[in-house]
């Protein structure tokens, strides 16, 4: 409301003082009918404008002003020089009432009765002014805030400019690190440098407008809608404070007002219909916006009838959208998610609100050409939500840098789901017909090389490529193997040039740090070129993600911090347990830091001989299966798993990523390069052990498998043709007659039957780590 | 009325261009290639902390293509449309007068020039073609598709 009376004061401040010169030329010519009318306009304005904002001596002033104009415009009364001194005495008085609303003092009481009578035909003269409090207001309304009024065009010309500032300053970083280090220049160059990464924050920030002023008009268009349709509804509006680009209020202004006309045209029940169903009569329709990174999520909720994603389904068979057999395929999501194919629609009838079948494809176009996202979520009978996720500014786009044939691209972040090595431990890349599908744990997902997208040469082996899963704005997702990644970066994006454009795979150009261009990957633009056929394999995949879903995504792992102040974590499988030894029992031996623990000497990592300190330090015992390691940390954090987003580091080392664990970044360490450094050609496996592990017992899937393959060994079930070297089991459970030389039996009680029982219990870590391993010792031979 | 004309090489025949289009002349040494793209797009570069969409005049007429192996290419910047565009030529020859209107050629041209050709404008060194900037621009397979 604030907003709506500064923007108020400020039309008024505006007409004002264009006002001023015309007055007094209708003082001196009453008979001019152009100032006449402009004078009019500004009365009618300032009395349709306080109605709103109950302003009552605003609008009962302005109304009188208006009524005698009204007649003179008419013809039925002549502008004598009473009547002109009466109406600008009122403007007088209506200027100084906006002034101390500026200054945000109560209205002042008086009278202006006088005033208004002035205006009579054949009154005497004008009344003097009343004197109130308003006079004083002078001095206080320099205190509000100091605010001018830009055109768009010219915030756009400075932002632009300002964007390529940056650019130039970075082009000039690039010379300065060539040419010789001359440190004055750079100290000046530094305070250039933070002079213009404040400016552009300064100047992102006139582009931010509050959301509200999207949200105002939203109260006013449901009681509109909702009383010509006969129903009730409660509109609750939260999170007009979060800001957003600009321009990007503009762009999300008409799907968001076609998602509430739907929700109150189709969502809403009438009252009596929302009574018989046990609800309310009055729907609730709630829209929130919060922040979240650098997305902006704007929810619509509305307690409705919900979506019928059955009828959804028959509407789309006989419209030719998907077939039967697909559609009897589609998960719940998926059935909901067809509203927003073209040519779809779920209401009876058409009305006159929406519905015409050509809203919601709409819709998600145009969020998905700003690089947002529609959600939907719905239940029958209970309400729908739509969530809109959009960046929070066009111009400053995340990115990811990738490299193919020695050339940099860059694709933006909100894209990427995940980034899998190709020869990592769960990910298989298979040709089907030429056709590349990625099996990333248990999901397949079409593949397409990046190398054979652009026409480059890759010199990188496809096993030693790096997959991006991508999920474009329509929401399938694909892999795209790429040679190496680079960088996060924050690009300044600019679209290209209509030739380049022409593609169909580019979002845009924008210049590295290193002043080169790079261009700006549009994932769709790439699916589409790769020949991707996302629908059709997106749905078909899902039936087997389905299957193997129980194979939980996150990795449960330790949160630790190093003993340099680092958080880390560290896969929980392999962590034997946590042992705390003298500093005195670490030693620097045959050349490396050697830590002693009972009677073994372990390498150590995590520390160096500096970093120790004295006293007692702690120490993870880590163990691949066949040889044991130490690992000094300082303080254990938490448990936690990984379900965020691995970013890999870009060559291989002790740390193999980052990722968001609990809210905060955290250095993966990565084991296999540990014990591959640590523990020597030793520990490298000679062949890889493989353990027979039931595969309809959850159990032994989601809990013992990570701990036998972190042991070393490769898992296969029951399935595979191949000859286990181990195999585990339940105790009971009938096995195949060749197996029960090499089979650890486990029970479920923790104690055994009788003296004879050989199984372990099988939460005894311990007892089955060193089943394993003997095993797998025996195996080896 | 008399126009500035920028007389540029490209393939080897001397050519005019309105002078008013071209904002500068640069010695391109960056090129990264844009794959997929339109095959006289040779690629970007950047200038001043712009990105420059790189033609070839050259495959843009339908007559071969540049070599631009050896690196350091002469090249007239021009806008359209908000965009900034580095036209590679052979060499950039000079700035001259132009002395009449631009008349049709009526003789046949390569299929390149007249396409991208306005006409035939008097010089002091003799009668020049003057050619489209944006004709340039859009390439031959703009032709094609209209």
């Amino acid at each position: 409301m604030d907003d709506l009376i500064a923007d108020f004061v400020a039309e008024c401040r505006e007409m004002l003082e264009a006002l001023g010169g015309e007055i007094v030329a209708w003082e001196a010519e009453p008979d001019d009918r152009a100032r006449l009318d402009s004078i009019f306009r500004f009365v009618h304005t300032v009395k349709g404008n306080c109605g709103f904002f109950e302003f009552p001596r605003l609008e009962a002033l302005s109304h009188a002003a208006e009524d005698a104009l009204a007649d003179v415009r008419a013809g039925r009364r002549h502008p004598d020089g009473a009547l002109v001194s009466a109406v600008l005495a009122i403007i007088d008085r209506i200027g100084e009432m906006v002034a101390s609303i500026e200054a945000g003092e109560d209205m002042p009481a008086g009278d202006d009765s006088a005033l208004i009578q002035a205006l009579e035909p054949g009154a005497e003269g004008a009344a003097q002014p009343a004197v109130t409090a308003v006079a004083e207001a002078g001095g206080k309304s320099a205190a509000a805030p100091r605010t001018i009024r830009l055109s768009v065009e010219l915030l756009d010309r400075v932002m632009s400019t300002v964007s390529d500032m940056v650019l130039a300053r970075n082009e000039l970083a690039r010379r300065l690190r060539e040419s010789a280090n001359d440190v004055p220049v750079d100290g000046a160059f530094e305070r250039l440098s933070s002079i213009i990464a404040e400016m552009r924050d300064a100047i992102t920030r006139t582009r931010m407008q509050r959301i509200e002023n999207l949200f105002v008009g939203l109260p006013r268009m449901v009681r509109d809608l909702s009383a010509e349709l006969g129903k009730q509804i409660l509109v609750d509006i939260e999170g007009g404070d979060v800001e957003l680009d600009r321009e990007m209020i503009e762009m999300i202004r008409d799907p968001l007002t076609h998602i509430i006309r739907n929700s109150i045209d189709h969502g809403i029940e009438n009252p009596l219909e929302r009574l018989t169903a046990g609800k309310r009569e009055i729907g609730i329709l709630s829209v929130v916006a919060r922040q979240s990174g650098n997305q902006i999520l704007i929810d619509i909720h509305d307690d409705g009838r919900g979506i019928d994603g059955g009828r959804l389904v028959e509407k789309a068979i006989s419209a030719g959208i998907v077939d039967k057999a697909d559609a009897a395929q589609l998960t719940p999501r998926e059935q909901l998610a067809l509203i927003f194919e073209a040519g779809l629609s779920t209401a009876k009838e058409v009305t006159s609100i929406s519905g015409r079948g050509v809203g919601m494809d709409v819709v998600r176009s145009n969020i998905e050409r700003i690089g947002g996202i529609v959600e939907v979520d719905s239940k029958l009978g209970e309400g729908t939500r739509m969530t809109l996720r959009v960046p929070l500014t066009l111009t400053i786009i995340p990115a990811l840098t990738v490299s193919i044939a020695g050339q940099h691209f860059a694709i933006p972040r909100s894209a990427i789901e995940e980034i899998v090595r190709a020869n990592g431990e769960s990910v298989t890349l298979e040709h089907l017909g030429g056709a590349g599908v990625a099996t990333i744990r248990g999901r397949r997902v079409p593949e397409v090389s990046l190398a054979a997208i652009l026409g480059l040469d890759s010199e990188v082996d496809e096993q030693d490529r790096t997959l991006i899963v991508l999920r474009p704005a329509g929401g399938d997702v694909y892999a795209l193997s790429v040679d190496r990644i680079h960088d996060h970066e924050e690009l300044v994006v600019k679209p290209a040039a209509p030739a380049v454009m022409a593609t169909g795979l580019y979002a845009g150009t924008t210049l590295a740090d290193d002043g080169s261009p790079i261009l700006l990957f549009d994932p769709a633009g790439l699916a589409e070129v790769g020949g991707v056929k996302l629908e059709t394999l997106e749905r078909s995949a899902r039936i087997v993600q389905g299957e193997s879903e129980s194979v939980s995504k996150a990795t449960a792992v330790l949160l630790f911090r190093g003993l340099d102040g680092g958080r880390r974590a560290l896969s929980l499988a392999v962590v034997d347990r946590i042992e705390e030894v003298a500093v005195s029992a670490v030693n620097k031996a045959a050349g490396q830091l050697r830590v002693q623990i009972g009677e073994a000497i372990l390498p150590l990592a995590g520390a160096s001989a500096e970093s120790l300190g004295d006293g007692k330090v702690r120490v993870f015992r880590l163990n691949d299966g066949q040889h044991e390691m130490g690992y000094a940390f300082a303080e254990v954090l938490d448990f936690a798993s990984i379900d965020n987003e691995i970013i890999h580091a870009e060559f291989p080392g002790e740390i193999s990523g980052v990722s968001l664990i609990n809210g905060e970044p955290a250095e993966l360490v990565d084991p296999h390069w540990l014990f591959s450094n640590h523990v020597g050609g030793a520990a490298r496996c000679k062949e890889q052990l493989v353990c027979l592990i039931p595969c309809w017992d959850p159990w032994m899937q989601n809990m013992l498998r990570p701990l036998v393959e972190a042991a070393g060994y490769r898992v296969v079930d029951d399935a595979d043709d191949e000859m286990p070297d181990i195999v585990v089991a339940t105790v009971g459970e009938a096995l195949p007659e060749d197996a029960t030389e090499r089979t650890i039996w486990l029970r479920s009680e923790p104690e055994p039957k009788n003296k004879k029982d050989q199984s372990i219990y099988r939460y005894d870590r311990a007892g089955l780590l060193t089943a394993l391993k003997s095993a797998g010792a025996g195996g080896a031979k | 009325m008399s126009e500035l004309l920028l007389i540029v090489m490209i393939a080897g025949e001397r050519v005019a261009l309105p002078s008013t289009a071209v904002e500068s002349v640069v010695e391109l040494d960056t090129l990264i290639p844009v794959p997929r793209a339109a095959p006289h797009v040779a690629g970007l570069s950047a200038l001043r902390s712009r990105v420059l969409t790189v033609i070839d005049c050259m495959r843009s007429l339908e007559l071969g293509e540049t070599d631009c192996s050896d690196g350091i290419r002469e090249a007239a910047v021009v806008e359209l449309d908000g965009h900034h565009y580095a036209l590679i030529v052979d060499l950039v020859e000079d700035v001259v007068e132009s002395l009449s209107e631009p008349t049709p050629v009526r003789a046949a041209m390569g299929p390149g020039w007249e396409r991208a050709s306005i006409g035939m404008v008097e010089t002091e060194t003799g009668p020049l073609l003057l050619v489209d900037v944006a004709a340039l621009i859009a390439g031959c397979e703009a032709k094609a598709a209209a």
